[in-house]
């Protein structure tokens, strides 16, 4: 946690508001976060609980953290990276309770409680997770930047696809599903962008860590 | 992006009532809010969090057809099987819109009231009636290659970016509310969201206080649905134009028509003359340009989505010759 942030942090201290009722939130709402005070805001931070890669974080945290920010800014997980901050790279892909999510759209407090997975928690101990290690045997990547979120999603994609979660190239709605096409992959994934246009070894990567999985 | 208070409401009563309050804003999947949060395009003093409450059902109504709750993902969604099986068109334009990460995120609810994405509205350095009313729309004479063709305004061109709304739209949804004070409503869609004319403000029929707590679709009509999405990207682009029909035809006579379409207007686009003019018609290029002229009875572009004109055209005609076929 980066104390120069919040020097006056009670780390125990539970300030995310519960409302009750909305008198209770109203009058909850502490002074120094209206917007027409912001520099008072980052001394008000709100306590939360992360289960990140297994391990519970207490973090406190201004409510404006991202859930990508709190990773790398304060947990140091740095393996999940920040490309666009809006939504449209998909670099900062993490798994929520095994669901893949751009970590920079969502506000850590929202996820109090529940279990984050970044790239940093796919391997198992020495061992590489098997999407991690086909994209380094098909060389899935030129520069790695957006490597981290591409395995992060790929692993989330192939857990959709096996509860039997169409795309939009599904070419019939109500069949399930029997294997993923090239298309389907490239598809699916297309949430993820690389600049370096390593999509042919990507797709190559996650066709081997399916055979794997399945 | 400006600082903010945090708050998780308990219960929809208290989530409508502090969405009564000046500056507070619902938060459900963030991904639109938050993206204009960052670029001060919104600026909300207080957030109320209602991603926990008990609104993430798909139930089947006693009618015969469904009822979605405002914070049922756009994932599960498209992937239940009795959306799948029944309402097609719905799961289609689903699974075209955003990527699957923002899709695994996203509500029913914040989908139907996300923003529009003109340069304009996100571009904070500029005029914009939506954003700062009364400023100037920059668009007008701007770049406006993504803009309306139909609907628009002096004071606005800016299109209505869902997919899933444009499906909804040929499904006769019904929005259904619930306010401050506990009074519900259900809205329907073709009323939900406004045209700008003076005000592009206003963009929803949600009167202040009042949240959206499930979306109601009807039986599904007879006939096959199709939605089909042009865009600059074979995926995770918006639409430049896309069409949701639903069309019931047998041995090359059509028995009923919807149409609906996205990307052209500031709200999902639905004629009833330009079903009208393919009901008890026979499939064919005469019938399809009949419907298109109706469809497009006063389109109008603005310089660069001039395009957008004859693309709708050719795409209505390519959706019902695929449809008919079928």
């Amino acid at each position: 946690m980066d104390e120069s942030i919040f020097p006056n942090v009670e780390v125990t201290r539970r300030t995310v508001i519960e409302t009750g009722t909305t008198a209770l939130l109203l009058s909850s709402l502490p002074h120094g976060v209206l917007a027409s005070e912001p520099d008072q805001a980052d001394r008000t931070p709100a306590s939360i609980e992360l289960l990140v890669n297994g391990h519970a974080h207490t973090l406190a945290l201004d409510p404006r953290t991202t859930l990508l920010d709190a990773l790398r800014e304060h947990l140091t997980l740095t393996g999940t990276k920040k490309g666009c901050d809006h939504g449209q790279c998909g670099a900062c892909t993490v798994l929520v309770d095994g669901r893949r999510v751009n970590s920079c759209l969502t506000l850590a407090v929202m996820h109090d409680g529940q279990s984050i997975t970044t790239v940093e928690g796919l391997a198992f101990d020495q061992d590489l997770h098997p999407m991690q290690a086909a994209f380094v045997e098909h060389d899935g990547y030129q520069c790695g930047y957006c490597t981290s979120g591409q395995i992060c999603s790929a692993v989330g994609m192939l857990a959709e696809s096996r509860e039997g979660m169409p795309s939009y190239v599904t070419a019939d709605l109500i069949q399930p599903l029997t294997e993923l096409s090239d298309n389907e992959i490239r598809e699916r994934m297309s949430g993820n962008i690389c600049r370096c246009a390593a999509y042919p070894n990507i797709v190559a990567a996650i066709k081997q860590a399916m055979g794997e999985q399945t | 992006m400006k600082a903010f208070s945090y708050g998780r409401a308990r219960s929809l009563a208290d989530a409508a009532a502090t969405a009564n309050k000046p500056g507070f804003k619902i938060i459900a999947g963030g991904t639109n809010l938050l993206d204009l949060m960052k670029l001060q395009v919104e600026t909300p003093s207080a957030l109320v969090d209602i991603n926990r409450l008990p609104l993430d059902k798909i139930e089947e109504t006693s009618e015969g057809g469904l009822r979605i709750g405002a914070l049922v993902r756009n994932s599960d969604l498209a992937a239940d099987p009795r959306v799948r099986q029944h309402y097609g068109v719905l799961s289609r334009a689903l699974l075209a819109g955003a990527s699957a990460q923002l899709r695994n995120k996203a509500t029913t609810a914040g989908n139907l009231l996300q923003r529009t994405r003109c340069y304009y509205f996100y571009d904070i350095t500029k005029p914009c009636n939506k954003r700062v009313p009364g400023s100037g729309c920059s668009a007008l004479a701007g770049f406006n290659r993504i803009h309306a063709i139909l609907g628009g305004s002096e004071a606005c061109i800016a299109t209505h970016p869902s997919d899933m709304a444009v499906a909804m739209r040929a499904l006769d949804a019904k929005v259904e509310t619930t306010d401050h004070e506990g009074r519900t409503r259900a809205i329907p869609i073709a009323d939900f969201q406004r045209l700008p004319g003076r005000t592009p403000e206003v963009e929803s029929a949600l009167a202040s206080g009042e949240i959206v707590t499930a979306v109601t679709l009807p039986p599904p009509p007879p006939g096959v649905q199709v939605y089909r999405k042009v865009r600059d990207r074979a995926s995770y682009a918006f639409a430049l134009v896309s069409v949701a029909a639903i069309v019931d035809s047998v041995r090359g006579r059509i028995r009923s028509a919807r149409l609906a379409f996205g990307g052209v207007a500031p709200k999902p686009w639905r004629i009833a003359a330009a079903e009208q003019r393919l009901t008890n018609e026979a499939v064919g290029a005469r019938s399809f340009d009949a419907a298109a002229d109706a469809a497009l009875e006063g389109a109008r572009g603005a310089g660069a989505n001039d395009f957008k004109i004859p693309l709708t055209r050719r795409t209505l005609h390519a959706v019902l010759g695929e449809i008919t076929r079928i």
